[in-house]
């Protein structure tokens, strides 16, 4: 079974630690004094580097920064970006191994230089650029020396051989954990303070969950720096260093794909949803709310995070069937015949027989098909009672009844939100899940009633019918306009 | 016989003489560097342990796969690939020959696929006979030459010695690549050229970072002994996760676009089945034309899709025909279509393919002109009827001045005299 959700420490969180600032437009005072504090302890670490005297391994930290900054290029250039593969920008910190390896290489100083120009050449995500640019690159050369702190601490020069010197595994590991490690909590503690100064947050909230997020990739970059350093002094020189980073790249562009795909799959779902409000344009918005409801009715019952996506589905999706119906009928004035109205309630099975194939919907496929039975055994189209019906079906069908009363129809008004709720719990036991009934109660007090959705328009309906024209008495104000005519107004 | 089973038939032979081979010369003369041979067999069974079942993807439409998601075992081929052009281990040099190395590749590859053939999700024929021709071939470019002492000699152990690790890597990307296109055309009537093409195109995804790994882990363990293969094996499984969490992604999108195209059906605005036939048949027809990769998925996609503005209809079409409407409702619905798909989050190009459908063919581009034929034919021939296929044929001939492109007619004539759309599932598979 496919799961969409992620399970694993997400990448693009520990990439969005980078930046820290996220949404942030205005840079307070605060925020400006916590990054003019990180940029002075920046150029202290740099600085002994560039004293006179001091013996830095030019060519290795020349090499190691243009390595660095011509990484960090691709997803700032747009044209390069296209030219590799996608236009996908990659957030920063794909590259951290090269910086972990110059932590392993390099004397502090040194190793916080590398980090410098590659953060402030990077794509920067939202303006303010300047300010976003200099906290980066104060965040990573800080991290960068204080990695290098901890590996050379633990004899890392010597760990990594030289030449014909082989190196020294398994004790390598130890410095390069030890650099890994230091620099994942030292982004993690500065990366928490931009969080509190910038976005406003409670200490404890700013911090809280970033270093687990953050530790298995670092690990991952870890492994990765330490085998660069270790090709870097080898006898096959720094280009055998570079087919480390090879693998690491096409991780992060993978997962910048995952993450666009993602995003187009939530808007085929959407699609399919508008697919049937170009048949029956009273329904708008009604699927929306829908899936509101039911995650606000399934997360009072307790239900488990990857349950809640799944409802949401279910209440999405849960007209999808009316796509089978003939629009003629769907969009009828009049009252139905019966022979109309028996067409209308096979919408439950067209749909289950449309999402039949999408397999991460799981029980909302159920929920589909049987979300108009009822309680007493008269609903359709299976005549199922009681337990009988499945959970979601049942949390469904109360979100859609709630839904098509509080929302205004073509020729009514809607119904305020406590009319509603009475009506719904005049109908408990008999048309609704009692439970279901009561877990709504709960949420709205707890939360409130606030569509989302501009839409106000539904089909007529009443907790009789769910969200199925009544037989008889229905009398639309307006007629449907000749339909096609201007599919740009459906948008 | 079928045309190709000659080469495919020749591919899996020249695999298992090889293969067994090297298990004779193996057990023959014994097993140089056992430790080496133990530790890259264990990379492997792991490697394969950690395959990824691409499960036949039943009732989804035949969409192709991802470029470049191709390799199911990533770890596997790149601890086979690098023990084929392992040099030295930490610094020592190594004695290990061709045939050793295609025998501790095949064991361990077979070792570590044995769940998955009791899961009944075992990997191809194709796949393996694959793996072991690419593995054979590096190694025969590079262990007679380092056992020789020549590479050495000439090229040192320096940053030469990389470099030419990396040439022959590009040569062994290119001998699989050929080998791929080549089983592909043996089994699927695909002219060479797009197969070829597509199959390079591929390297650039997983194929390039598994090159990247086994040259590394070549060097790693000259470098550094056999402890650089494990800590070089978690980048490339992150890889290979990030890998399957796409692939994953992608096939649930596949199938929602599958459910959307279904919709016209549901909705009994089209036949059962139109959707799909239309789709693998443009693809196929498109294949045939020379469209690659990334083309072929918009055009399966927009085939797919290409109904989609029926529903928006108050009446159905007779039978769903569209092809069989006066023009201006024909584009009238390709526009409410279009209106749709570009909502779906599909590339913009599906929905100019499914807006322009309707379009005289000099106005359209050429995935386009391709939907718009086959659609046609789809709905004259209304199905299976052998007749009626002939009568379809010649009427969309008849069309050519101005409806349909002659190359796509013909085009399609010929995939259909081929036995139709056969063998484009295979493509996505293999």
């Amino acid at each position: 079974m496919v799961r969409i959700r992620s399970t694993m420490p997400s990448r693009a969180v520990q990439l969005a630690s980078v930046t820290g600032m996220m949404g942030v437009k205005v840079i307070p005072r605060a925020a400006r004094v916590y990054i003019g504090c990180a940029l002075l302890g920046a150029g202290a670490s740099v600085l002994p580097a560039l004293r006179p005297g001091a013996a830095t391994p030019w060519a290795t930290v020349a090499l190691l920064t243009a390595l660095y900054a011509l990484c960090e290029l691709p997803a700032r250039c747009r044209l390069l970006g296209r030219a590799l593969g996608g236009s996908v920008p990659m957030g920063t910190g794909s590259f951290f191994p090269v910086l972990l390896a110059a932590a392993l290489l390099l004397p502090p100083a040194a190793a916080a230089l590398t980090a410098v120009p590659g953060s402030l050449l990077a794509r920067v995500e939202e303006p303010p650029a300047a300010p976003r640019r200099a906290w980066r690159a104060a965040a990573t050369a800080l991290a960068t020396w204080a990695a290098a702190q901890a590996a050379g601490a633990l004899d890392c020069a010597r760990a990594l051989g030289h030449g014909h010197d082989a190196p020294d595994f398994p004790y390598a590991l130890l410095p390069a954990g030890a650099a890994a490690l230091t620099f994942c909590l030292a982004l993690t503690a500065l990366d928490g303070g931009i969080r509190a100064t910038a976005g406003g947050l409670p200490p404890r909230a700013a911090w809280r969950g970033l270093l687990g997020r953050a530790l298995a990739p670092h690990a991952v970059h870890g492994l990765a720096g330490l085998m660069m350093a270790v090709l870097w002094r080898s006898t096959y020189g720094p280009v055998s260093a570079l087919f480390v980073l090879l693998p690491m790249y096409i991780s992060c562009w993978v997962f910048a794909q995952y993450h666009r795909e993602r995003a187009a799959h939530q808007a085929t779902i959407r699609a399919l949803v508008q697919a049937v409000d170009i048949k029956d344009r009273y329904t708008r918005g009604h699927s929306e709310r829908v899936g509101h409801a039911s995650v606000l009715i399934a997360r009072e019952l307790g239900m488990a995070e990857d349950r809640l996506d799944v409802v949401r589905f279910a209440g999405i999706l849960h007209d999808v069937g009316k796509l089978g119906v003939p629009t003629r009928v769907l969009r009828k004035d009049g009252p139905l015949t019966p022979e109309e109205r028996r067409v209308i309630e096979l919408h439950p099975e067209y749909g289950h027989e449309m999402v039949r194939g999408i397999g991460f919907l799981g029980e909302a496929r159920a929920a589909i098909l049987h979300h108009h039975e009822r309680m007493d055994g008269s609903g359709y189209p299976y005549g199922l009672h009681g337990d009988e019906i499945p959970e979601f079906a049942r949390v469904v069908a109360v979100a859609d009844a709630f839904d098509a009363m509080t929302s205004t129809r073509s020729y009514s008004r809607a119904r305020p939100v406590p009319t509603a709720v009475a009506e719904l719990e005049r109908c408990a036991g008999s048309q609704f899940d009692a439970r279901m009934v009561a877990a709504l109660v709960r949420a709205l007090d707890r939360h409130g009633w606030q569509p989302a959705v501009t839409a106000d328009e539904t089909t007529p309906a009443g907790p009789t019918g769910g969200n199925v024209p009544p037989p008889r008495g229905a009398h639309a104000a307006r007629r449907p306009e000749a339909p096609g005519t201007r599919p740009r107004e459906r948008a | 016989m079928r045309p190709g089973s000659v080469t495919v038939g020749a591919v899996h032979g020249a695999a298992l003489l090889l293969s067994l081979t090297g298990f004779a010369s193996t057990l023959w003369y014994g097993v140089d560097e056992p430790g080496n041979a133990l530790a890259f067999g264990t990379l492997i069974v792991l490697g394969e342990l950690a395959r990824w079942g691409a499960a036949p993807g039943v009732g989804a439409p035949p969409v192709r796969e991802a470029p470049g998601g191709r390799e199911p075992a990533p770890l596997a081929a790149a601890g086979a690939l690098a023990y084929a052009l392992l040099g030295a281990s930490a610094g020592t040099a190594t004695t290990h020959g061709v045939l050793q190395i295609v025998a501790v590749v095949v064991a361990a590859g077979l070792a570590g696929i044995v769940p998955h053939i009791a899961r009944g999700r075992g990997p191809g024929p194709d796949h393996l006979a694959r793996r072991v021709l690419t593995v054979g071939f590096a190694a025969l470019c590079f262990q007679p030459l380092y056992n020789s002492g020549a590479v050495v000699e000439h090229l040192g152990q320096g940053p030469a010695y990389a470099l030419f690790l990396v040439l022959l890597l590009a040569l062994t990307a290119l001998c699989d690549a050929v080998l791929a296109a080549l089983v592909l055309r043996a089994r699927t009537g695909f002219p060479y050229g797009p197969l070829l093409r597509d199959e390079l195109s591929a390297l650039l995804g997983i194929g390039s970072a598994v090159g990247a790994t086994g040259t590394v882990m070549a060097l790693g363990v000259a470098a550094a002994g056999l402890w650089a293969l494990p800590v070089l094996a978690v980048p490339l499984l992150l890889t290979q996760v990030s890998f399957r969490r796409y692939a994953a992604v992608r096939t649930v999108n596949r199938q929602t676009i599958a459910s959307l195209a279904r919709a016209t059906e549901i909705a009994g605005c089209t036949p059962p089945g139109h959707a799909r036939r239309v789709a693998a048949l443009s693809a196929a027809v498109g294949r045939e034309l020379g469209l690659s990769g990334a083309e072929l998925a918009v055009l399966e996609h927009a085939a797919l899709m290409h109904d989609i503005g029926q529903l928006s209809l108050v009446d159905p079409v007779a039978g769903g025909a569209t092809a069989l409407l006066p023009t201006e409702e024909q584009r009238r619905i390709a526009l409410l279509g279009g209106e749709v798909v570009r909502r779906t989050g599909v590339p913009e190009a599906v929905a100019v393919v499914v807006e322009r459908q309707a379009d005289p063919y000099r106005e359209q581009p050429l995935p386009a002109r391709i939907v718009r034929t086959v659609n046609a034919y789809d709905d004259l021939a209304g199905g299976e009827k052998a007749g009626a296929a002939l009568d379809a044929l010649e009427r969309l001939r008849l069309g050519t001045a101005r409806d349909h492109h002659p190359d796509v007619v013909e085009c399609l004539a010929r995939v259909l005299a081929r036995g139709g759309a056969a063998g484009v599932t295979s493509v996505a598979t293999g």
